[in-house]
């Protein structure tokens, strides 16, 4: 289970950009959470991640309360998070080649040594070719990037996947492409799913329910007066 | 579709760039097709297919080591033909217009959009004086919907819809008979597509003698505002047809358009197998043949655009006597 309970987050306290949110993703579900731009629920996914420390409210992550954010929190709940944002060229290293960028998170958890094969798997899963492995992020187009950050966010086995607006930059047939590739992955494993995103009509067909930004936090407090 | 004088006439533009180590990439090949007055065309297709390269090409912003071949007429002017001088003097702003894809990185971020504004008018047009200017700013912004009491902000403080109207209202100020809009909805959701779209559109008609090219892999945005789309695959035009018979009955013929269609979320959501070919190694025959369901052995040899379609055996037509051998 992945609680987010009572978050209130932002980049300033007088002033959140999440006030009072609370959502439940339960163990191999898979929840969208719709909204405009702006509204936060940007912000919302990065708490779920455990990527932002909350100013205040609670997250739980299978039973246990989370205590400490990004970088500092422990591996063991750090690792069971994948995550894919919404800009590639943004969230991928320019100077690492496309396999380096997938066996990132190997190297740093200290798996050196399944790195050949987990690379290659999962590149032939999200579709990627051994000529593609090879290039920099420059080098190749938004969809195969947003390919390789897949992939990346896959490589440790997470047991929570937080994608935020993945596919906004992407055209249907990678669109159609990414999410098959994140289904067949929450099949095998089991794994819940948070897709953050602004389309109605994809959030409604990837995910099991889909919950509008005004069910998950109280109205009322909007301005905070 | 209309009897007038297209307002850009394109004839077999092909755009090559030179790599070190001799090698060469076809980002556009032997693109044909015409914008009229009053008409949108949407320009559709996966992005690197070369969308982006053709729009650069018609504004002459292509970097040093890309070739040119063809012709692409703006009335009496060959852009690809003409110099730095000529486009920048008298094309660019004045008679193509461009809508860019990301305007909080096309405005400038430094100065508000007033300041933009004003500056704009002042070289586009005839407008002379302080007070003139300021008022010739405010109208400029006024249609483009860009709310007064926001011109005195930086690029920074507006919102993604609000940006994208001061750069269409930047893009307006030329009276540029044709709008060019590279992917002008990346980013946005829904209801900011629907109403840039909107706006677009409303350009278009507001006065019959202009035209749209839009640039964008938003199908569900082509479909709102597009006349005729042009479906592009590894550069190359594979569909040029009318908006309505591409989206709804009879469909699209060609089978990456099919594919492209049915990769949305509302339709069967299952993407075309395989990834499109890298344009600095394409094969001799048709393009898509690799991940296609209706290859045979034809496809080795390149199809023509005949009939609104570029393919050996496009899915056929509703109506019997459009069908050619």
């Amino acid at each position: 289970m992945l609680e987010l309970r009572a978050i209130t987050a932002g980049y300033d306290r007088r002033a959140p950009a999440v006030r009072d949110a609370t959502l439940t993703v339960s163990p191999g579900e898979a929840v969208g959470l719709l909204g405009p731009s702006g509204c936060g629920k940007s912000t919302l996914a990065r708490v779920a991640a455990l990527l932002h420390r909350p100013d205040s409210g609670e997250v739980v992550v299978d039973g246990t309360p989370v205590r400490r954010w990004r970088h500092r929190a422990p591996r063991e709940l750090r690792t069971a998070f994948g995550v894919v944002f919404q800009q590639p060229r943004l969230s991928a290293d320019p100077r690492l080649r496309l396999t380096d960028l997938i066996a990132e998170p190997l190297r740093a958890t200290g798996r050196r040594a399944s790195v050949p094969g987990r690379v290659a798997d999962l590149a032939g899963t999200v579709g990627l070719t051994p000529d593609l492995l090879t290039r920099r992020p420059h080098e190749v187009s938004d969809g195969q990037l947003q390919r390789a950050c897949l992939a990346r966010a896959l490589v440790l086995r997470p047991r929570w996947l937080i994608c935020d607006e993945m596919t906004a930059m992407l055209d249907a047939s990678t669109t159609a492409a990414l999410v098959g590739v994140v289904e067949d992955y929450r099949a095998s494993t089991g794994a819940g799913l948070l897709a953050v995103g602004h389309d109605r009509t994809l959030l409604d067909r990837w995910c099991d329910r889909t919950a509008g930004w005004h069910t998950v936090t109280p109205p009322a407090l909007v301005c905070g007066t | 579709m209309t009897e007038r004088t297209p307002v850009l006439s394109v004839r077999g533009l092909s755009v090559r760039f030179l790599l070190p180590g001799g090698r060469r990439v076809a980002a556009v090949t032997d693109a044909h097709f015409d914008v009229a007055p009053g008409e949108c065309l949407a320009l559709i297709g996966e992005s690197g297919c070369g969308k982006s390269v053709l729009a650069s090409a018609l504004l002459g912003l292509l970097p040093a080591n890309a070739q040119t071949a063809g012709g692409a007429l703006l009335g009496e002017l060959d852009l690809l033909t003409a110099g730095e001088h000529t486009l920048a003097r008298t094309v660019r702003g004045r008679r193509i217009g461009l809508i860019p894809q990301s305007p909080a990185a096309h405005l400038t971020p430094v100065r508000t959009i007033r300041s933009q504004t004003e500056e704009t008018v002042a070289r586009l047009t005839g407008v002379r004086g302080r007070a003139a200017l300021r008022a010739a700013a405010e109208r400029a912004a006024g249609r483009a919907e860009f709310p007064a009491d926001h011109l005195d902000r930086y690029p920074h403080e507006l919102s993604g819809g609000l940006a994208q109207r001061a750069a269409t209202a930047l893009a307006l100020i030329g009276d540029a008979p044709l709008l060019l809009a590279d992917e002008p909805t990346t980013g946005l959701d829904r209801d900011l597509v629907d109403r840039t779209v909107d706006e677009l559109r409303r350009h278009v008609d507001a006065d019959g003698g202009r035209a749209l090219l839009m640039i964008t892999h938003d199908l569900a945005a082509a479909e709102r505002v597009a006349d005729r789309v042009a479906v592009m695959y590894a550069g190359r035009i594979v569909e040029l047809t009318d908006a309505k018979a591409f989206f709804g009955t009879p469909g699209p013929r060609h089978p990456y358009s099919r594919g492209l269609l049915d990769a949305l979320p509302d339709r069967a959501f299952t993407p075309i197998p395989g990834m499109p070919p890298e344009l600095g190694a394409l094969p001799a025959g048709c393009a898509f043949a690799a991940r296609c369901d209706r290859a045979t052995g034809d496809c080795a040899v390149l199809p023509p655009l005949t009939d609104s379609v570029a393919c050996h055996h496009p899915v056929p037509a509703a109506a019997p006597e459009d069908i050619r051998a």
